[in-house]
């Protein structure tokens, strides 16, 4: 079994649930950016939580199936047509031999997950079918997709069923505008003044058009303002450099204090820019789903919120996996 | 040197050890990372090192954040009482200094370097005081360097040379970064050297190039069959500078699968290398052919 692509869409790349443990020698964990989405298209097909799928970011691609298989597409609302006929996201639905899949133009979110009865079958390389473009490594043959590849297809589970759907709120995506993005001050935060640190969380920011898997930009909000000080030797003289350093997923960087850059699954895994804090993991999966000129405010909060926000989001993992095993 | 520990969100604790760049700030930093490896604390995903700081993922379902804070604060306290030996490796970095490849890529990114009508060589020579391009080249290769840190980019080695500070090169990066930079460029920023493990972006000057590869996700090339990564923080390089004709000899090779790089274990102690820092040196270099 496999699907040929026809046209590969924008962005497409081979995720699962990515490639711990070689952060230290920067190599990045990769995986889906929407992890509750990617899940959610593999229990909708009867495929293990982590199997690969396939990321179409804005755009979505054309594939040719060569034997009868079980599809679902979720995360963003990206329409899919088989044979050109409307199909419904968040809902498994069979595609029979040389049908093809493609899809009508995005309305809303950025990523839709594509999952395939039987998972995406590249080879595992460091423990995950990722793919980290960056270092050509992992996924399909280390890079997005292109017209003519051929992805080979796993064996599906024996029984899959179509037709099943996942309830809107079990779906976890990003609801009200602007959108906000819980963030926990720290790493160098003291590196900007009492009044600057007031004002990035008082502004409003808009995602910019530099947003992809290593990190989103954003713009609008006012250039920080520094605390003076003697550069460090071996930080840099800019204000915003440090001595390179490790930077945690989630990381907000803001390189000369006007853009803000948080770092995601594809982050570079060091640098020589100071951070502000760290949007908290519970957040992450919905700037996987933010558009260019989404308008996001970074909302100010602890460990203790962190720690509920993220059990509250594992609640909601939970309670789809009840819906769907 | 006082630690300072934050939070980065829910799933990391950043350690600045120093502000600054040293040695000692960077031992520390490794041997801390090398402790809490040998603690095996259950819940811990991800310890990175890195040249005067480091970082450690977990998963607060497994282990309270607080918890994991006390264990690496002991961590750091127990760390202070430790001799600073490290066991590791040397390993010897052939360089054709002032490449055809770099220059090209120099030369198309020159409105961007804060020195237009020259080459980032001659650039980093004056500034730091050198007569020449060859007065330079021997002050970059004499001395060997600490893997400090491993990053950005897969493989790509952050490179701290082992001389005084008021004997460290140091260079900014370029005024804007590039868009491009030749594969295996080996390249300087503030105080630190790099090799680039992939082409790609880059604001570092660029010094020469090497004809040995660091990375290779498809395990193909020879020493690089086990780990697809050669470097490891905590690793001693030594740059061999060499000509086009020895550069095109190695390119050969590593393609015809019989290139050997010369590595080397080495146990480094950095209260003797402190003690006379030329004469370890002249040691390592020993340790490295043989004799």
């Amino acid at each position: 079994m496999a699907i040929k692509v026809l046209k590969p869409g924008l962005a497409t790349t081979v995720q699962d649930l990515g490639r711990p443990g070689y952060y230290h020698i920067g190599i990045p964990l990769s995986g889906g950016m929407d992890r509750h989405a990617l899940v959610a298209a593999n229990l909708l097909v009867g495929n293990e939580e982590g199997a690969a799928v396939l990321e179409a970011v804005f755009m979505g691609p054309e594939l040719e199936f060569t034997e009868d298989a079980t599809v679902a597409i979720t995360g963003a609302q990206l329409p899919p047509k088989l044979d050109g006929e409307p199909r419904e996201t968040w809902t498994s639905f069979k595609v029979r031999r040389g049908q093809v899949l493609s899809f009508d133009f995005l309305k809303q979110g950025a990523r839709g997950y594509i999952a395939v009865a039987g998972g995406i079958d590249v080879p595992v390389v460091l423990g995950s079918r990722s793919t980290y473009a960056l270092g050509a490594l992992g996924g399909f043959k280390g890079r997005k997709l292109e017209a003519g590849d051929e992805l080979p297809v796993g064996k599906a589970a024996a029984s899959v069923k179509d037709g099943r759907v996942v309830a809107s709120e079990l779906r976890g995506q990003p609801a009200a505008m602007p959108t906000e993005l819980r963030v926990m001050p720290g790493l160098y935060w003291h590196r900007i003044t009492e009044a600057a640190g007031n004002e990035f969380f008082a502004d409003t920011w808009k995602v910019a058009p530099e947003a992809d898997r290593i990190g989103y930009r954003f713009k609008g909000g006012k250039p920080l303002q520094f605390v003076p000080r003697e550069p460090p030797f071996g930080a840099g003289s800019d204000p915003s450099n440090i001595t390179d350093a490790c930077y945690p997923y989630g990381s907000i960087q803001v390189p000369g204090g006007t853009e803000p850059i948080v770092l995601h699954r594809d982050a570079v895994s060091g640098g020589g820019y100071f951070m502000v804090g760290t949007v908290i993991s519970a957040d992450m999966d919905l700037i996987g789903q933010l558009q260019p000129n989404t308008p996001v405010r970074f909302v100010k909060v602890g460990m203790d919120q962190a720690l509920a926000a993220r059990k509250s989001r594992a609640e909601l993992l939970g309670k789809l996996r009840n819906a769907l095993t | 040197m006082q630690t300072r520990f934050s939070f980065g969100g829910d799933e990391h604790i950043f350690a600045e050890v120093d502000d600054a760049m040293s040695l000692e700030a960077f031992f520390k930093s490794l041997f801390i990372t090398n402790a809490v490896r040998d603690a095996r604390i259950k819940g811990v995903t991800e310890i990175c090192p890195a040249n005067a700081s480091y970082q450690v993922k977990f998963d607060p379902d497994q282990i309270r954040p607080d918890d994991l804070l006390a264990e690496l604060k002991r961590l750091d306290t127990a760390s202070e009482k430790s001799e600073p030996v490290i066991k590791t490796r040397i390993i010897e970095i052939p360089v054709l200094y002032n490449d055809p490849w770099t220059h090209e890529t120099l030369m198309r990114f020159r409105e961007r370097h804060q020195n237009p009508n020259g080459t980032d060589l001659e650039y980093a020579a004056q500034i730091n005081g050198l007569d020449s391009v060859d007065a330079f080249i021997k002050a970059h290769s004499n001395a060997p360097w600490f893997v400090s840190m491993v990053g950005f980019v897969a493989g790509l080695p952050f490179l701290y040379q082992m001389v005084e500070r008021q004997r460290q090169i140091q260079a900014p990066k370029y005024l804007r970064p590039r868009t491009d930079t030749p594969r295996l460029t080996i390249g300087h920023g503030g105080c630190f050297s790099c090799i680039y493990s992939v082409r790609g972006a880059g604001g570092y000057q660029m010094f020469g190039i090497t004809p040995m590869p660091i990375y290779d996700p498809n395990q193909k090339i020879s020493y690089l069959h086990d780990f697809m990564c050669l470097f490891r923080p905590g690793d001693i390089v030594k740059w061999k500078p060499i000509d086009r004709p020895a550069y095109d000899e190695a390119v050969a090779d590593v393609d015809a699968g019989r290139f050997a790089p010369v590595i080397r274990d080495v146990s480094f102690s950095l209260t003797e290398f402190n003690r006379d820092i030329d004469a370890y040196n002249r040691k390592l270099d020993g340790v490295l052919h043989g004799h």
